[in-house]
């Protein structure tokens, strides 16, 4: 999800802190990260979240976090967090065959 | 090209004021965009400066029909003359960099005119929202939600600058000493505005005052800025008498379809 | 055409690896020609990391800069529809350099520190930008042309390797295709239902804006010493010369139904090739232009460098704010 790779991003000198931005664009979807900015505070940056990447759509929602407070997986523990998801084909619909009158559930 | 005169009637002038308004307001912002202090801010000032014109357009369509002689919101902007135009002289106020007959025109000048006048503009709007003019009801509608988004935008600003260093409060208090004088304007009482209110059309501007006063005196308060002393400066851009710096915003803003007659763009 | 000046310089030398990391290197290598994405926490050569730095925030700072010869019209824009589109689109450019800095900072690098180094004149921005907008007729001719080889570029960049370029790109790209369109339509109303002055003033504007737009795409390969390590890296998918001929072959067409003539006496279809040949461009400005010698690279430098500098109290004052009140929270 964060894309960063220096994660102690802190105002350093008299730079704004960095945020991350996930929008949601109508009732009813999740919300998506679309992308980063920089801002002074929390208000401005729901503010600026809204200038920068709602301009083409409603957006129903905006979260912005600091990129600082996000905390992501390591890629090295990858097969650790994830291989095992792999083989849990079970839990995909297309493990099951079913007679094609009641396939399209 | 030759300047287009109009027959001014009280409606049509009323409309005008803040249709003119708002398209001298947004021609002086969109000055920002590739110059603001950081990258977001300059998308934000864009952002308005395109509300304000999406505004202004409706407006002088709505201005044309009522003067009813053919035109439209191109014409009224490019082809009429200074003494035409009925915008709150506040608005052609320099915002970016100071001109040859003044100083001012930075950050702080924006964000303190952007905060006074969406203020205005709010209240004129949500009053407007019930005019006799449908139309005009319906760009209030609009326009009233967009008015409040610039509001806080600029509210926030005006206390980050107005409480942040020592030398952003020195700028913003110089600000509010340029900006003041032209604020009476916005709520003087004329024959415009009283036919305005008579005729359900729209509020007059002095109806506005109070509750401006009030959204004003909170923000600068907290942004610790002293309200300026009253003056009895009332400038008089309305009625189509300018300062000296919108001769020189139209002649940027009309060069185009006054050496093109007739162009096609 | 982000990496003008990289394509210039002389081939980078390489430095020595240890064991390990050859063997890094090598499983790298494997996941590129495996199409895979490269993530901003996973492994990747300095170098990698270090072209894709420069080349994201060259890339970052053409849109920045960019938005400065069209900004030069917004104030006279003939008609209000008209500025609206065009104050649209350089507020698009604005969200695009944003989106690109968001990308390069996650190779460790920092929004202050690559505006600092465009500054200083350390990094570049495209070749084109150091050009005047002299006429309204440059919007629709940086429309169509310029952003038509921007967009050129930018396609085969959403399958960069690296991944938040590659998603940035992408953002970009759907943003984007108004801009041509917007610019093709300006030319057409204005050569189609114009005066004779506003024909002439389209056909100027292309005369000025043709060759700097086929110096967009760099240097010609045999010229460019760097871009194989680029394409070995899936940073750089398309040589510059075919980028270059692809704009071109589609240009001619482009240039037909408006009417206009592209100022090349050389142009002209090759059956046997199935491409249009086209004239010498004249490299030795392109060197000139890159080096600092075009005829705006000064003004375009210094209008960032004054934004920057007079924003500098803007910038202090809202942190000192953020700072202030974070204390007075905690206090309460």
């Amino acid at each position: 999800m964060s894309d960063r790779a220096n994660d102690s991003q802190s105002e350093v000198g008299n730079e704004w802190p960095l945020w991350e931005v996930f929008v949601r664009p109508k009732a009813g979807l999740e919300h998506k990260h679309s992308g980063s900015l920089h801002a002074a505070d929390a208000a401005m940056a729901i503010q600026l979240a809204r200038d920068v990447y709602t301009r083409r759509q409603e957006g129903s929602s905006v979260w912005v976090v600091r990129s600082a407070d996000i905390t992501a997986s390591d890629p090295r523990d990858k097969a650790a967090y994830f291989d095992p998801m792999e083989d849990k084909v079970y839990r995909h619909p297309t493990f099951y065959e079913l007679p094609d009158a009641v396939n399209h559930m | 090209m030759t300047s287009i005169r109009l027959q001014m009637t009280a409606p049509l002038h009323y409309v005008l004021r803040i249709a003119d308004t708002c398209l001298i307001h947004a021609q002086r912002l969109a000055e920002w965009c590739g110059h603001g202090p950081v990258i977001e801010e300059d998308i934000a000032l864009t952002n308005m400066a395109l509300d304000l014109l999406g505004q202004a357009r409706a407006l002088l369509t709505r201005a044309a029909l009522i003067e009813g002689e053919g035109l439209d919101e191109d014409r009224l902007a490019f082809l009429r003359d200074e003494d035409q135009f009925f915008n709150l002289t506040l608005v052609e106020q320099p915002l970016r960099k100071p001109s040859a007959h003044a100083a001012g025109g930075d950050f702080a000048d924006t964000v303190l005119r952007n905060f006074l006048l969406a203020t205005w503009l709010k209240a004129l709007w949500q009053r407007l929202a019930t005019s006799s003019d449908a139309e005009l009801a319906a760009i209030a509608g609009k326009a009233v939600k967009e008015a409040r988004y610039h509001q806080q935008h600029a509210a926030d600003w005006v206390v980050r600058l107005g409480d942040g260093t020592p030398e952003s409060a020195q700028r913003m208090r110089a600000a509010l000493a340029r900006a003041w004088p032209y604020t009476n304007e916005m709520f003087v009482r004329d024959s415009v505005d009283a036919e305005a209110e008579a005729a359900g059309l729209g509020p007059a501007r002095d109806a506005l005052h109070d509750v401006w006063r009030a959204e004003v005196a909170e923000v600068l308060a907290a942004a610790t800025l002293a309200l300026p002393a009253e003056t009895p400066f009332i400038a008089t851009g309305t009625i189509g008498r300018h300062s000296e710096h919108l001769g020189f915003v139209l002649a940027e803003m009309q060069v185009l379809q006054r050496t093109h007659p007739g162009g096609r763009w | 055409m982000y990496t003008q000046a990289m394509d210039l310089a002389p081939a980078e030398e390489r430095t020595l690896r240890s064991a390990e990391e050859a063997q890094l290197e090598a499983r790298f290598e494997a996941r590129i020609d495996n199409g895979d994405f490269i993530e901003a926490k996973d492994w990747m050569p300095e170098h990698y990391r270090k072209t894709l730095v420069r080349q994201i925030s060259q890339h970052a700072h053409s849109e920045i800069v960019g938005m400065l010869p069209e900004g030069n019209w917004i104030s006279r824009a003939p008609t209000l529809k008209r500025k609206t589109i065009l104050l649209a689109k350089v507020q698009d450019e604005a969200g695009h350099g944003l989106y690109l800095y968001a990308a390069a900072e996650t190779l460790g690098t920092s929004r202050d520190q690559m505006v600092a180094a465009l500054h200083s004149g350390r990094a570049k921005y495209s070749s084109i930008f150091n050009y005047p907008t002299l006429s309204w007729a440059d919007m629709g001719v940086i429309g169509w042309l310029v952003d038509g080889a921007a967009i050129m570029n930018q396609v085969p960049l959403t399958r960069c390797s690296y991944a938040p370029y590659a998603r940035a790109m992408v953002r970009i790209c759907r943003e984007e295709s108004f801009h041509q369109r917007q610019g093709f339509d300006a030319l057409l109303v204005m050569m189609k239902e114009g005066s004779d002055a506003q024909r002439t003033m389209v056909q100027d504007a292309v005369n000025r804006w043709w060759w700097p737009s086929l110096m967009m795409f760099g240097p010609p390969d045999d010229q460019s010493p760097n871009s194989t390590q680029s394409a070995r890296w899936g940073i750089k998918r398309l040589s510059n010369d075919t980028l270059r001929q692809k704009f071109v072959d589609a240009c001619v067409d482009q240039a037909q139904v408006l009417g206009v003539t592209l100022p090349d006496p050389d142009l002209k279809w090759n059956e046997e090739r199935g491409h249009h040949d086209f004239g010498a461009i004249d490299w030795a400005e392109f060197r000139r232009v890159v080096a600092g010698h075009g005829p705006c690279n000064h003004e375009r430098l210094a209008a960032r460098v004054k934004a920057w500098d007079d924003g500098a109290w803007v910038r202090d004052a809202a942190l000192a704010h953020a700072r202030k009140r974070a204390t007075r929270e905690q206090a309460a």
